[in-house]
This record gives C-alpha cells, structure tokens and sequence, in this order.
C-alpha cells in the first residue's frame, strides 16, 4: 500500500475546496457526521448544493473570510492508496505555504477556472511546482459546466498553457489535462457524460495508476546521521548505532562507505530496524546502521558509499524561496540546517530575484521579502556535504533559521 | 484499505545469522521514528503524553522502534483526570513496568484542590478542559522543552493545520497564524528558553492506520476497546457509561445493559461508547474500516461548538 501526497493550488475562487470534497465525496471518504454538518451549514447559506469548502476551512478566520489561509491536510484512501492532500492557498501573500505544502508532495493539481483561463496565478502555481521538482502535475481545467462542456474552450486553455511550460526549467514533469466539473463531478472520479470529447483518465484514475517509481525522484544514496544509539547494556556493551533515514537510494551490509566530514573509511556491518536485522535498506526507511570500524560518527555527520561523494564545500547558490517578514539582506548571518546538519551562513550575494509575475528576473535587488524568490550566494562557516537540488531533493534543499526569532525563514534549492 | 502493510520482504530470510532481507517501506512508520530521533536529538527534556489510548500507545511502540536497542530517552507523563477508566489505569502501570520506563504522573485534582481551577458542575460536566492548567504546571515543573503527543491531523479540522512541531509560547499558547513553515522533513525545533514545542510523530497517520498497525504490531490495548457488556444509559443519541459516579446522570435516564465498545478512551465525562460486537483486533479493524461516523463524533467535547478544538488548542491544549 502506497501513500500518494498530492499538492493542490488554486485562486480562492477556482472551487478548490470543492474539488477537494468532491473527491472525499465520490470515494465516500466523508463520514456521516461530516456530511450532515455540510447539509446543516449549506442550508443554513440558503444554498440549493453542498458547500463542499467546509470539509477544507479548517480555522475560524477562514470560515469567516470564506479563504485558506495555511497549508491544511486531508486524507482519504481507497483499496489501493492512500492519499494526503496539502490544500495550499492561491493568493498571492501565500506563496511560502505553497512551496511548504509542495516540498512534501510527489504530485501536484493546478487548478484553472475554464471561464478565465490561465492567468498569472497559474502561472505562479506552475513555476513553484516546476521550482520543486514535483514530477507529477495535474492541470484541472475546472468550471467546464459554466463554459458548456467545450471542448474548443478546453484545448484554447490548455495550449495557453503549453506556451508556459517552454520556459519551465524541469522538463523531465509529466503533465497531465483533465477537464472537470467539480461541483457536478465531472471526471474527477466518475467519467463524465457531458464531454464525450474527452477520452483520458479522470483525476481519480490517473492518481491510481500511478506507482512508486513514477512520482519519487531517485538518486544516489546518503545517510545523514541523526542520532548515535549507545544502549551501554551488557548484551549491547559495545553497541554503537548510527540512526538516520537513508535518501536517495539503497544501502547494504557490506557496503564500503566513507564518513563525511572526517573522510574516514569503513564497511557496514549490520542493518537495524527495531529489533531485526536487514541485508538492505531501501530509500526513506529509518534505519540504525553499525559499521565495521570503531569511528567517530556524531549527529549531522553522513554515510555515503566510496567513490560516490558529494560536493563539500563552505560556499554555494541557492534559489531562495523567503518565508519570512524580516527581509533577507546583503550581509545577514543565519542558522543553516541543511537536512540535520546545522551551520552558519552569511549572504554573500543577491544575484537576482524572479518578478513577480514571472516573467523575467530583477538584476538590482537589495534584499528578499516574504514571498521573494531569488538566487542567493551564501558562504559558510564550516562546509557542508550537499549535491544540487536537480540531483537530489533531499540532499540538495536546506531552510534558514532567523536566530533573534528562531524561525524558519527562508528555504533553498541548492544550483 | 489502510497502508499499513508488512515491511518485511520475504525473499531472504536466512534463519541461522537472522538478517532478513530488503527492508521494505512503511512510509508512515519510518517518518515517526524519524521524528522521534529528531525530538532526541534537538531537546534537552522530551516527554512523551501518555494517555492510555490507542494513540499514545502506539507511540511508545514507535518510540522503541526509534531507540533499539537502548531504552526509550525520555519519560512518559500522564495527566490523570481522576476520571479515568480504571482499564486504562491498569493498563498504564503495566505497560511501564514491562518496559521499565518512567512514568510521571500530575493529577488534575490538586490543580482543583489548589484552587487553580473550578468543577465544572452539571449534565455536561467535565474535566476535560481543567487538564491544561495540569499540564502547563507540569511542564514547568519538569522544565520540559519538547511534549510529545498522538494528536493526528485527521481527527479534527484545526488539527489539520497543526504542524510536527508545533511552538507554544511561555504561556503554552498555540499561535495558528504564526507557525513555522514545515519544508521537506527538516524539523527546526529552536526555542527560547520557556517555550516548549508540541511534536505530533503520527500527524499524518489515519484511524484505520493506527488501527491496522496495532493489529500488525500484536500491540496490546486496553480492554474497554473491545467490545463488552457494560451498564450504561442514553442521552443525546450517545451511549455513556454507567459504572461510575463520573458521568451526571439525570434520574429519568436509564440505565441498561449493553454489548459496546469505546473507539476513543478519554475521560469517561466526555467518551461516549458505540455498540459493537467487535472483541477482537481483527473485527475493530473491519468494524474502523466500514464505518460511517468519524472517530471524534464520539467526542462530546468537541461538540460544544463548532470551533470547540481550536479554542482549545490556542488556550494550550494538547
């Protein structure tokens, strides 16, 4: 059984949250409560359908404004998957819990409202997900209802659409067009009757055939040390365990592998999980590893396999995306964790920042506000074992932390 | 269909030396414990909430999956309503002392007999409330940084937004529009000094997840999960127990006897019990798997109002 997290983005007013609750509703995920608390609100409005937007608009200020206003989850399965949708807002103050919800997913829906096409919001919503490398992006042109099921509107759309993605930088995304009608449920899990037009997958079955290898990007393995297990019992005397998630790719018993930053050699010799012992640890499994050799392993130091090590260095670029109301500027001084590792990092240079709207960068730029995203320089203190963001997801990202506030201001794709 | 499945691949088992093959996937499983060495690692004072439920005990599971072959880090506290169900007592003190852990335990009635809170009195009375003040003062007692909990963002809507960790200021207030964006799996966990973050390692888990993995694990539960014959009466549509003097009971409600069983344990004021015939792990799964009322329906506390729980939360609970 296989968890799909799937990121969503869209306007307020794209019917998000109905796509949302639409999809719970036609798997029949909601549950009687749930459901009669959406009957009792949407007759409470006076509406003559089911307010769908409830089941997402988690907080008071929302239900209030009628908007998202953070990244919220939902969840439901069906025989064959199970599914976490991060619900990010569309508007654009947001833009730091799109990239949030996007950094955890392996596929992406981005809505577009059939009677305004792509506008600069979709715009947006597709260079983020571009920027994060999401490998699976679904474009649900929705409302088709309003505009009479055409299927001319349709294809107008979706090649406005195909002239953006020219210009993306990951050319590797699969993307995918579904035209729906949220609120009467057209293809998003039954196929729909009214555009016999349309021969592909609804948005249900397109996410159902999709399997591992299609939405994780896969690279070379690394195994960030999170924790040294030392029991000090007398049946594990000697015991000392390295505890981390191993990223990227595979490690075996037997594997030669070198320490980073120490450089040292050793082979591993067992594989833990809880109370088993494994010949092989695949990706994303947190493992404990021992090796053959009595070497100094601390918390932030990693496991790589000889021959295929990583860059380390004290200086790099990075594309930043700022989450924070303080502005990043010339000079300041953060808290760098890059995976588990922290160190410090001084911003050495702002190259440029992408234009609001996308369509091009700024050169003359002074500092980053939130929501900025740019090409940042950024030395160190002391170096860090990184590959690119292209290479690696994991291994390739960092966040920056504010240390007067403690917060996560700032996240980056490393170039 | 939950996505709890066997991690073992069955290819390689060689017996003699026990090194099982490739270690499979369980995404949910391998992200807690991930969790967990991170709260180890990045706190001075961890605790984990024990409350007795299915939740929190499926964290001590996952807590020891984390830390094999040492001992669980950290110690377990239970905030004791003194309304709990004398099962889920029981089976606290077992559980701790077949693992050898630290329990801590504060009562929510010194904070009464300290005059810090008041009863709450009438049909609808309840403890449930009164058990952040307790639980603040522990936290302050103890110094603790981090407070590990089994709250999953699919039990309720503001529970949705909540965050892996989760700051809580000096007053052990929950700020919902000021929380630290989550990118990837990296967790900042720094703090002042007095703040304490709250760390939720089965955020993403379901109810059936839970469920299923309980049944996959053999972890053992208390008993008032299963189904049983209890006494109890009818109000609102909920079945509450009538065992005890803890739960108000008009003289015109009456009681009966009935096959039920609890889905959620808090305190017996506030949980109300579904009939069931399910008595064993394999049923309560199927019974989860086909059911229609979502888990915190049976939650009397939540029903208070519609933004009961996110009042709550920013007021400091778990």
């Amino acid at each position: 059984m296989e968890v799909l997290k799937i990121a969503t983005a869209g306007s307020v007013d794209d019917g998000k949250s109905t796509l949302i609750g639409r999809l719970l509703y036609d798997t029949k995920s909601l549950t009687d409560d749930k459901l009669e608390a959406i009957e009792k609100t949407s007759k409470q409005k006076g509406y003559d359908y089911l307010d769908f937007s409830l089941v997402t608009d988690g907080l008071v200020a929302e239900r209030e404004q009628g908007i998202t206003i953070d990244v919220a989850h939902i969840y439901f399965s069906t025989p064959n998957k199970s599914y976490i949708i991060a619900d990010t807002p569309g508007h654009l103050e947001y833009t730091r819990n799109m990239v949030t919800g996007a950094s955890t997913s392996q596929a992406a829906i981005i809505l577009i409202d059939a009677r305004k096409g792509v506008i600069d919001q979709t715009n947006r919503h597709f260079f983020i997900n571009n920027l994060l490398r999401i490998k699976e992006v679904i474009v649900a042109i929705n409302k088709m209802d309003l505009v009479d099921f055409s299927e001319e509107r349709y294809q107008e759309i979706k090649s406005d659409f195909e002239e953006l993605m020219g210009k993306r930088d990951y050319q590797d995304q699969k993307i995918t067009f579904i035209p729906v009608s949220a609120l009467k449920g057209d293809n998003v899990v039954n196929p729909s009757t009214n555009m016999p037009w349309y021969k592909g997958q609804t948005l249900l079955e397109h996410f159902e055939a999709l399997d591992k290898d299609d939405v994780y990007n896969i690279g070379t393995p690394r195994f960030p040390v999170q924790y040294v297990i030392r029991p000090k019992t007398e049946e594990f005397h000697d015991f000392r365990g390295f505890a981390g998630k191993v990223y990227g790719g595979e490690l075996s018993v037997g594997d030669e592998v070198v320490v980073l930053p120490s450089m040292t050699r050793s082979k591993i010799k067992e594989i833990y999980f809880y109370d088993k012992k494994y010949q092989t640890a695949t990706r994303r499994s947190s493992v404990t590893i021992t090796l053959e050799d009595e070497v100094n392993v601390s918390r932030g130091d990693m496991l790589v396999k000889v021959g295929d090590l990583p860059t380390i260095d004290k200086q790099f670029t990075a594309t930043v995306s700022w989450m924070d109301s303080q502005n990043l500027s010339l000079g300041n001084k953060y808290v760098l964790q890059h995976g588990v590792n922290k160190v410090l990092a001084k911003v050495e240079n702002i190259h440029h920042k992408i234009k609001p709207d996308y369509s091009g960068v700024d050169t003359e730029v002074s500092g980053l506000a939130m929501n900025d995203i740019a090409q940042v320089t950024f030395r160190l203190n002391k170096p860090i074992f990184y590959d690119t963001f292209k290479e690696h997801r994991t291994n390739g990202s960092f966040i920056l932390i504010d240390n007067q506030t403690n917060n996560t201001a700032g996240v980056g794709f490393i170039e | 269909m939950s996505i709890i499945e066997s991690d073992l691949d069955t290819v390689i088992d060689v017996e003699q030396s026990k090194v099982h093959g490739a270690l499979r996937n369980n995404d949910l499983e391998n992200e807690a414990i991930y969790i967990f060495r991170e709260v180890a690692a990045q706190f001075e004072r961890p605790v984990l909430l024990f409350s007795g439920g299915k939740d929190s005990i499926t964290l001590v599971r996952l807590a020891q999956k984390a830390f094999y072959p040492a001992k669980i880090p950290f110690p377990l506290m239970h905030i004791d309503t003194g309304h709990n169900f004398p099962e889920t007592i029981a089976f606290r003190d077992k559980l701790v002392k077949e693992l050898d852990l630290e329990l801590i335990v504060r009562n929510v009635q010194d904070s009464i007999d300290q005059g810090k809170v008041v009863e709450e009195s009438g049909k609808y009375a309840s403890r449930n409330t009164l058990q952040t003040t307790t639980l603040l003062d522990a936290i302050e007692e103890f110094k603790f940084d981090a407070c590990i909990g089994g709250a999953r963002r699919d039990e309720e809507k503001a529970r949705a937004k909540e965050r892996i960790f989760s700051v809580r200021d000096d007053f052990g207030q929950w700020d919902e529009k000021n929380q630290r964006p989550e990118v990837f799996d990296m967790l900042n966990g720094q703090i002042e000094l007095g703040q304490n973050v709250r760390v939720f390692p089965i955020s993403n888990w379901t109810e059936l997840d839970v469920w299923s993995y309980i049944q996959k694990e053999s972890i053992e539960i208390p008993s008032i999960y299963f189904a049983h014959k209890r006494k109890v009466f009818l109000r609102d549509g909920f079945i509450w127990s009538a065992e005890d003097d803890v739960v108000f009971r008009a003289e015109d409600e009456l009681v009966e006897e009935r096959i039920v069983r609890f889905r959620t344990v808090g305190d017996m004021s506030c949980t109300a019990a579904v009939l069931s015939d399910a008595d064993t792990i394999e049923k309560v799964v199927g019974e989860i798997r086909e059911s229609k009322i979502s888990e915190r329906g049976a939650r009397i506390d939540d029903k208070r109002s519609e933004a009961a729980m996110e009042k709550r939360k920013q007021q400091g609970y778990f």
